[in-house]
């Protein structure tokens, strides 16, 4: 792979994994506010119904949601950690550090599907299967609206993410990315780790609040 | 197939951002009032924080890159401030007839 060159536009790798880079980091701007508009409508409601929105959270599995989140977590450290490999020139061992990432991905689309499964059976579901009495029904169905839209939002950003490594860690297995070029297992590598970050803040705005007594 | 050992400060990045988890979660039951949504909020950026700065190598990055992985935050930023100057000085919000199309 010594003969990889630069595109026509870029004086050389360098300059090229730099501009990559800098896309995806727009691309990612961008997914800030995707999700900024979903968390700011919680914000809303949750500003005007607390105590609804406490008791909705209460309902949400937390062991699951914490398990994912140490999930995601720890898939992060292993594509960090294919970047570094890659770096070194090792790009079939980042190779097998991509697809355990996506594995790990995989794990925690099947526990939130559980979940869903579990909302389902307890009618927590708007719009398909809810049912809820009490004084604040209305703010347990606003909230798992958002549950739904924003997980589920997040869960397609999880398969996309699956499906990058997958095809990139392909690539780094058949020898495609050297320690002078591996700039889409960097790209794919910040991507996962964006899908991560919004999953901190949805684990806390949607596990976390109504817990303490 | 040339094996890697990642580096320390990964290794430590992942350790501590667990620990957060961990912590975050015992805190969500602890009763501090209004006060549990700013920890969760204060863990959750910290670990964020973690996860740009180390994993996402922008401590080491330099030029552009800054500006343009903060600008999305930015806008959310405004987005939240402007919305919430809204809601905030509502004299009806929630609205009070809200419940009566509910119930």
């Amino acid at each position: 792979m010594s003969d990889v060159r630069p595109a026509a536009q870029f004086v050389d790798l360098r300059q090229q994994h730099e501009v990559a880079q800098l896309g995806m980091w727009v691309f990612l701007g961008t997914e800030v506010l995707f999700f900024g508009g979903l968390i700011l409508a919680y914000c809303v409601y949750r500003f005007g119904y607390p105590d609804g929105f406490a008791e909705a959270a209460r309902h949400t599995k937390i062991a699951i949601g914490a398990g994912n989140t140490a999930i995601l977590l720890t898939s992060s450290f292993l594509v960090a950690w294919a970047v570094t490999a890659a770096r070194l020139g090792a790009g079939r061992f980042a190779a097998v550090l991509m697809w355990a990432a996506a594995g790990l991905g995989a794990v925690f689309l099947v526990l939130k599907g559980i979940e869903y499964r579990e909302e389902y059976r307890e009618q927590l579901v708007p719009g398909l299967h809810f049912s809820y009495t009490g004084p604040h029904s209305g703010p347990v169905s606003l909230f798992y609206s958002f549950y739904f839209a924003a997980t589920g939002l997040h869960a397609v950003h999880v398969t996309v993410g699956i499906l990058v490594l997958i095809v990139i860690g392909i690539r780094a297995r058949a020898g495609r990315y050297s320690a002078r070029y591996h700039a889409p297992i960097t790209v794919a590598a910040l991507y996962w780790h964006f899908v991560d970050a919004v999953w901190i803040f949805l684990f806390a705005l949607i596990y976390l609040p109504g817990r303490a007594p | 197939m040339t094996m890697v050992r990642p580096p320390r400060v990964l290794l430590l990045s992942w350790l501590v951002l667990l620990l957060l988890l961990a912590l975050t979660v015992a805190a969500a039951y602890w009763p501090l009032g209004t006060f549990n949504t700013v920890v969760a909020l204060t863990i959750a950026t910290v670990k964020t924080l973690i996860v740009a700065a180390i994993f996402m190598e922008l401590r080491e990055s330099r030029g552009l890159l800054i500006p343009f992985a903060g600008a999305g935050v930015f806008w959310f930023a405004i987005l939240l401030w402007l919305a919430f100057t809204d809601f905030a000085t509502r004299p009806d919000f929630p609205p009070s007839l809200l419940p009566l199309i509910w119930n």
